[in-house]
């Protein structure tokens, strides 16, 4: 009997070393496959594959620099966002969640029209309206053009920073009000409290949808292909109303577009991992 | 009861009239009573009372509806009294401990310190060892509140509200959440701080510690106080038939 229970007893931490093992590799394994087969299509057959490789690489680059400049004025947009629905000046909460729920029953793609192509009239108009009693401005409106990247960014951060404040206010609610009155019962003021108890909570909370919301983005991203934004779909376009190579080129594409997902999916479900073993330390 | 300061009748807290309701439910009712500076006063009473609610006042986490109350001589209810400063002075322990759970226990003590006293870190951190020192925790200094038990947290939980130095101790049910084998360590911290002469307002149904440290006990039954009254007189001879009725329920 002993002799057969020693080696049980000795096997939980080594099980469970493999077990994280087998756990972190397995998902990273897809990833490995994915990037393995873009590998082995362009060596195998660099006519078509290399070629459209190296095409795209400009789109990949453009793409990661629009989904993570827009991530970061998102997060922002969020945190104020889900601050103002629960804020209790009426005003405060009402121009939050009109803008939560007008936004977000509006599709992105109109919304970066309506950017690209509608605002361009609207500031105009502002400009010849101002015109005889600021000519300075009036002028600089009637000037105003909005670069695709910059229109980009905009209409993505407008669109993705509704969703994100629901995402902050949940996070926020999630917090038992039993710390604010802590905070609050210590002379802290609700800013601090906010800034100091409440919100490094609920940043472990939202952490999962926050990445999640990211995934999404970088896969939205391409939305902005419309914009004359040379994103990785735009340069997939461009590249096969060159060679008419449809299927090589959108297989390339989409491979790209899930090794990039993939990747940030794994990093952020890691990053969870790591804030959870840092609250239990 | 040699207790200092108690022949010292300037007022700590003073409520008047004091009036709160939630929707239908009458919480406080023409509520008037005081607090000496180093009293000790016990409020028991069943539960849904108006206990926490009149405590919430004196902090302000609550707004009364009509009636004053003013601690240390500063009116709450004055539209220029800074209520953060009046907070600072009040310290309050709660049934559920509060503590920040994403904060070690020195972390927790030193927090209103810096950004509420101003204190450096090291200041801070000097008087949070001291406290925990005084709790008999200071071997938890670096632990967080989910690695304490519950008597360790609610010891962690009055070293904060010390750390700000009040001059009044709110106690909410201190113990109603903790395993009997851990009442005790909390109570003692208690007790030693109502010795050294702590103006302290304390809902708690032991009865051992109104007994040992109680200057006066306050009964209150549907948002009203219905008896005031010292330790000796309660268990001896209670004058009202519903405290009577309560105090049969809990030392049974
Ligand atoms: N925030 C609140 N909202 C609505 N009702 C409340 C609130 N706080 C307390 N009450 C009500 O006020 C009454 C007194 O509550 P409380 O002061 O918590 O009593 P106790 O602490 O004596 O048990 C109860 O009927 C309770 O339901
Ligand atoms: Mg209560």
């Amino acid at each position: 009997m002993t002799e057969q229970v020693q080696p049980l007893e000795e096997a939980p931490p080594q099980s469970r070393l493999l077990g994280r093992l087998a756990s972190v590799d397995r998902w990273w394994l897809l990833v490995l496959a994915a990037v393995g087969l873009i590998f082995l299509l362009v060596k195998a057959s660099p006519h078509p594959y290399e070629e459209i490789f190296n095409f795209l690489t400009d789109g990949i680059v453009m793409t990661l620099q629009i989904t993570l400049t827009s991530f970061i004025f998102i997060l922002i947009v969020g945190m104020f966002g889900g601050l103002g629905r629960l804020s209790r000046s009426w005003l405060i909460k009402g121009i939050a969640s009109l803008y939560v729920e007008v936004i977000r029953g509006i599709p992105l793609l109109v919304q970066l029209l309506f950017i690209w192509f509608a605002m361009p009239q609207i500031f105009e108009k502002i400009g010849y309206l101002l015109m005889p009693y600021w000519p300075n401005a009036g002028q600089w409106f009637i000037d105003l053009k909005l670069q695709p990247f910059s229109a980009a960014v905009l209409g993505i951060t407008i669109c993705y920073g509704a969703y994100m404040s629901e995402i902050f206010r949940a996070g926020i609610q999630s917090i038992h009000h039993g710390q604010m009155e802590a905070a609050r019962s210590l002379g802290m003021t609700y800013v601090q409290a906010m800034r100091y108890v409440i919100l490094p909570q609920a940043v472990r909370v939202i952490l999962p949808p926050v990445g999640n919301e990211f995934v999404t983005l970088l896969k939205d991203s391409s939305l902005v292909s419309v914009l004359a934004v040379a994103d990785l779909t735009r340069r997939g376009r461009e590249y096969m109303s060159r060679t008419f190579l449809s299927f090589e080129t959108w297989t390339m594409v989409a491979l790209i577009y899930l090794v990039l997902t993939l990747t940030f999916t794994r990093l952020t479900s890691a990053l969870e991992r790591r804030m959870s073993l840092g609250q239990r330390r | 009861m040699e207790k200092e300061g108690k022949g010292s009748s300037q007022k700590m807290i003073e409520i008047i009239g004091a009036c709160k309701s939630f929707g239908r439910v009458r919480a406080l009712i023409d509520v008037t009573m005081h607090v000496n500076r180093g009293e000790v006063v016990v409020i028991i009473g069943p539960s849904g009372s108006g206990k926490s609610t009149l405590l919430r006042c004196i902090n302000h986490l609550e707004v009364l509806d009509s009636g004053t109350i003013i601690v240390d001589g500063i009116p709450l209810t004055d539209e220029k009294t800074n209520i953060n400063a009046v907070r600072a002075e009040v310290g309050m322990v709660f049934q559920q401990f509060n503590l920040f759970p994403h904060l070690t226990a020195l972390e927790n003590i030193t927090l209103a310190q810096r950004v509420v006293r101003k204190r450096s870190k090291e200041e801070a951190e000097h008087i949070a060892y001291e406290l925990l020192k005084k709790v008999g925790i200071p071997e938890k200094a670096h632990a967080y509140p989910m690695q304490l038990s519950g008597g360790q947290q609610q010891r962690v939980a009055i070293a904060r509200a010390l750390a700000m130095q009040p001059k009044i101790m709110l106690f909410d049910e201190p113990t109603s959440a903790l395993d009997p084998e851990m009442i005790k360590e909390v109570l003692d911290v208690m007790l030693d701080l109502a010795r050294e002469g702590m103006t302290m307002v304390v809902v708690s149904h032991e009865m051992g510690f109104a007994r040992a440290a109680a200057d006066r006990i306050i009964f209150m039954d549907a948002g009203r106080i219905i008896e005031e009254t010292t330790p000796e007189e309660l268990f001896t001879a209670p004058k009202h038939e519903r405290t009577r009725q309560f105090l049969s329920k809990i030392l049974h």
